[in-house]
């Protein structure tokens, strides 16, 4: 390009004046400031209403700008942690990373940018959805589906196909490395499931273990809370999963499952000396349990963490109460109730079986033999329906019967005498499990299925599981919901089916069981069998008169104080079913308690 | 006679980011001249290893500030092409249109700031409120004018906002207005003819020794090397431009080049605006699991894009792990910044130092990185 200008030519540049300036003039600076774009990523907004608390943007952020605070204002709510992320903005670089990967969807940016001040602490704050200055700006940066930075997505198990039914072959089969390693990468370690978990387990540390390739450090994070992960890596009622800060968007992650994908997965000799690291020699002192489920079970190994000597009471032949007797094969197969409870006797618990205490031996006794007693007897009897024809020889109980199928498959009993047609009373996850192991045994039996399950809730509120409804009437179930039983006809002295008529409503004003039922609406289920599947109960046969006046028994449970202690008989202890319903990981959550309870118990009375 | 020594830096000499030369001299002819880096170093190579994946994007940009999202790209690029990616079409198509428009933003930039070290501060304001205009389009696209964090492993970030490629478009057509006028004020303006024509020469033997890329050796060649055109990423084999060269490399002919990039910058921008597709997936995932778990395949690999400057390119290692195990960065400006400054800055005189400079190419957070 040549040089043709001539002096006067800047002249040309004169036109400019006249132009409209790019820049902000100083004095609109803040009288008429400049509108940020719509995308603008300025100072954070949080919805506190939304925020789980969860820290994710704290652990995402690239420059440590964001500290969760714990803010004691807040309402203590199930799957929330009372903090909130204060955000430093002079550390932050504004790269709305964290609004991105927000599980809760509570965190925005705004189109607010102007913020000075003399004061350096102005320049941290926990962020509202006013905005810092509280002015109620625009939303700026959201997050999109396009800018999405969790898998929202769950890894699904296979699960074995209808076909199942002919045999008790375990249903849902285990995850691949590859999908366990995916899986466990989306979890956002907030720790909201072991608020949540009554067993307080490590969640996200053992999904990160798993994540991380040691398996055997999963095993040990797994036995610090829980050494019954075989089974509650099978049956868990998974609370964990209904509070999971990625169910807030997508779906929660599959910690149930990772749990067993562990225990499955781990070389047995690691996965001993992960499980036994901390069991200790017998020397302070020696604990008798009452009841080898789920409670006593995770009483016993934490005692013998905590180096006592522990004798397990075991009414039935082979110890582990209803996980041994309860669960279905096909959901929790002997061999992962077998590596549970071996591990345990391997830490050195002593089982005694075939004794009853109350019955073979007297709570008394053990007292005398022991420094403390655990109770963890669980609810062993079945609840009685009292209807017309419930007296009948063939009316059969749950609990029995589950039971003796799984004597039936352990080939320690003979097949439960079924008929061709049965019908289940009841709604909750064990009439599901009476019926669908009917289906089983009448299709190896006969060949075909024909049951019918009765419930009084309607489909939509069922006390079971979903997936248990999902897969029982793919299996092949009669579902009648909705409909209360109302009498078991017989005809020549045989069940030919079961009366059951419309319910109204279950419940009073008052929330009492008390249901109501609609008579023109009835009609009759066909079998010639029923099963009674509408609750267990506790028995305390081992109480003598004495005791029981001055122990507290309301609605069935027994009262007790924080770590299981009874308040008028501190060498006793008890958790469990007994205690707080039905419910594994709320069992192994009394075992443990209770161990820590008994420990503290014994060190105060020989100091 | 006593040997003086002057320091040209580090405070920003013109555009070159905090950087120092150390300038012995004699008159005001510079007998020796030592490169000093080090006043911006960040350790960006060194942080990296210590972010996830996701978490790097926003340091990265950093490492060249007025032209961010080559970083970006090239970092994307290297991850993809470790983890074997495949990025969808109109990702490629957006990305592009954002490097044209960083290019075009930075030609602009430097363009203006040839005005500092010849003290015609006109041309700055002008190139540099036009340049602006660019960056309200970024905001617009992206939700920040400077460190956009927009292009991203597996894609961009985010859909084009609606009726965005108008207004770029727009753009372009006000610019094609203004260049001539800055052709005209600056190319042709005496002032700078007088100090930067046959001046600062750039020999090919230079650019041979020292491995100089980009402007500096494609003016001083002939050569037409330019990546996106020997070595085609996103979709550049399916856009027509010129590289535009020259075989006689003095100050004022690398500017003219810049100028004329420009025009190619935009001729690529109408066409990608063209060929886009308007609806499709704009990002793939990179990894399974949330970005604080995402983990790159083991390996390593070089990934390079053109730059303003020339070759831009980063040297990923992955372990395998959720953070990179090193990533080196090549500067495009390293060669004639540091080595280039020490053996040819000699010579010249003072006050030539800071043209020497912007001509050049120098961008020192590149060198300090």
């Amino acid at each position: 390009m040549n040089k043709d200008k001539s002096i006067f030519s800047p002249i040309k540049a004169w036109k400019y004046l006249l132009r409209k300036p790019v820049t902000v003039l100083k004095k609109d600076i803040f009288d008429k400031p400049r509108e940020a774009a719509l995308r603008y990523r300025g100072f954070h907004q949080n919805d506190w209403e939304k925020c789980l608390g969860c820290g994710t943007c704290s652990k995402i952020c690239p420059t440590n700008a964001i500290t969760m605070v714990e803010v004691d204002s807040l309402e203590e709510k199930e799957g929330y942690k009372n903090e909130r992320p204060a955000f430093d903005y002079g550390r932050c670089c504004y790269c709305a990373i964290c609004v991105d990967i927000c599980p809760s969807d509570s965190l925005n940016m705004s189109r607010e940018y102007l913020h000075m001040s003399t004061d350096a602490d102005t320049f941290y704050t926990l962020a509202d959805s006013k905005g810092i200055h509280r002015d109620n700006f625009d939303k700026g940066y959201v997050r999109d589906s396009d800018s999405e930075l969790l898998d929202l997505v769950r890894y699904e198990m296979e699960h074995e196909p209808v076909g199942r039914k002919t045999s008790f072959l375990e249903i849902v089969k285990g995850y691949s490395l590859e999908k366990a390693l995916a899986e466990s990468a989306r979890c956002v370690e907030c720790g909201i499931c072991t608020e949540t978990c009554p067993a307080r387990m490590n969640i996200p540390e053992y999904i990160k273990s798993v994540w991380e390739g040691d398996m055997k450090g999963a095993v040990g994070y797994l036995y610090k809370t829980n050494p019954l992960a075989n089974v509650c890596g099978r049956i868990c009622t998974h609370k964990c999963e209904d509070v999971c800060a990625l169910s807030i968007r997508g779906e929660a992650i599959s910690i149930r499952w990772l749990k067993r994908f562990i225990v499955d997965n781990t070389p047995m000799d690691e996965y001993e000396e992960a499980a036994l690291e901390f069991v200790t020699e017998p020397v302070n002192g020696k604990v008798a349990i009452v009841g080898s489920g789920p409670s006593g079970l995770s009483c016993g190994y934490y005692l013998r963490t905590l180096g006592y000597e522990v004798d397990i009471y075991e009414e039935k032949a082979l110890p582990g109460g209803v996980i041994r007797y309860g669960g279905p094969e096909y959901r929790l197969p002997e061999e992962s109730v077998l590596k549970d409870i071996g591990m345990i006797e391997k830490s050195g618990v002593n089982f005694i079986c075939n004794t009853k205490v109350g019955r073979d031996i007297q709570l008394d006794e053990l007292h005398k033999k022991y420094d403390a007693v655990f109770l963890g007897t669980g609810l062993s009897l079945s609840r009685p329906l009292k209807i017309p024809g419930g007296e009948h020889t063939d009316v059969e109980y749950a609990i029995p019967f589950l039971g003796q199928t799984r004597d039936y498959l352990r080939e320690l009993a003979d097949m439960p005498d079924i008929h061709e047609k049965a019908i289940v009373i009841g709604g909750g996850n064990v009439a599901f499990d009476v019926g669908r192991t009917l289906i089983r045994l009448q299709q190896i039996k006969y060949g075909a299925d024909y049951v019918s399950i009765a419930a009084l809730e309607h489909r939509d509120i069922l006390p079971c599981d979903l997936e248990e409804l999902e897969e029982g009437e793919e299996e092949g179930v009669r579902g009648h919901f909705g409909y209360g039983p109302d009498e078991i006809v017989i005809k020549d002295g045989k069940i030919t089916g079961l009366r059951v008529k419309k319910v109204v409503s279950i419940f009073d004003e008052d929330g009492s069981f008390d249901p109501k039922y609609d008579d023109s609406d009835s009609f009759v289920i066909e079998g010639t069998q029923v099963y009674i599947a509408t609750g267990q109960m506790p028995e305390y046969a081992f109480f003598d008169e004495a005791m029981l006046e001055q122990v507290e028994i309301a609605r069935g449970q027994v009262k007790v104080g924080e770590k299981g202690q009874f308040g008028n008989f501190p060498w006793l202890f008890a958790g469990g079913d007994i205690v707080q319903g039905p419910d594994i990981i709320t069992g192994v959550a009394n075992g443990h308690d209770s161990a820590e309870g008994i420990d503290a118990y014994i060190r105060q009375k020989n100091m | 006679m006593n040997e003086v020594k002057l320091f040209l830096g580090p405070q920003h000499p013109g555009m070159h980011g905090n950087y120092s030369v150390h300038m012995y001299v004699d008159g005001d002819i510079i007998e020796k001249a030592r490169p000093t880096p080090g006043f911006l170093h960040r350790g960006f190579e060194k942080l990296m290893e210590r972010r996830h994946w996701m978490g790097n994007l926003a340091l990265i940009p950093r490492i060249c500030v007025p032209e961010p999202d080559i970083n970006e790209f090239v970092y994307a690029q290297g991850i993809e092409m470790l983890a074997n990616i495949e990025v969808p079409d109109k990702a490629h198509w957006i990305r592009m249109l954002v490097l044209e428009m960083a290019r075009v933003m930075v030609h602009l930039m430097s363009l203006g700031f040839i005005g500092g070290p010849t003290g015609m501060y006109t041309a700055t304001y002008w190139a540099i409120a036009q340049r602006d205009l660019i960056l309200d389009l970024f905001e617009e696209l992206c939700g920040a004018r400077i460190y956009h964090m927009y292009i991203v492993p597996g894609g961009v970030r985010k859909d084009l906002p609606e009726g965005f490629t108008d207004r770029v478009l727009a753009m372009m057509d006000e610019l094609e207005v203004k260049i001539p006028e800055y052709e005209e004020l600056i190319l042709k303006h005496p002032i700078i003819h007088a100090r930067a024509k046959d001046n600062i020469m750039l020999p090919a033997e230079v650019v041979w020794e020292l491995g100089v890329t980009g402007i500096g050796m494609r003016s001083a060649t002939g050569e037409e090397n330019d990546l996106r055109k020997v070595k085609p990423y996103a979709h550049y084999d399916k856009v027509e431009f010129e590289v535009p060269t020259a075989t006689y490399s003095d100050a004022l002919t690398r500017l003219n080049l810049k100028v004329r990039e420009m025009y190619q910058s935009m001729r690529i921008i109408r066409q990608v605006i063209d060929k886009m597709p308007a609806e499709g997936p704009v990002n793939v995932p990179v990894s399974p699991g949330n970005a604080l778990r995402w983990t790159v395949p083991e390996g390593m690999v070089y990934s390079a894009v053109e730059s303003s400057r020339g070759e831009y390119g980063y040297f990923i290692v992955s372990d395998g792990s959720e953070m990179p195990y090193r990533i080196a960065v090549r500067g495009a400006s390293f060669p004639q910044g540091l080595l280039g400054i020490e053996k040819y800055l000699k010579g010249h005189r003072i006050d030539d130092a800071s043209i020497w400079m912007d001509t050049m190419g120098v961008c020192s957070p590149e060198i300090d990185r």
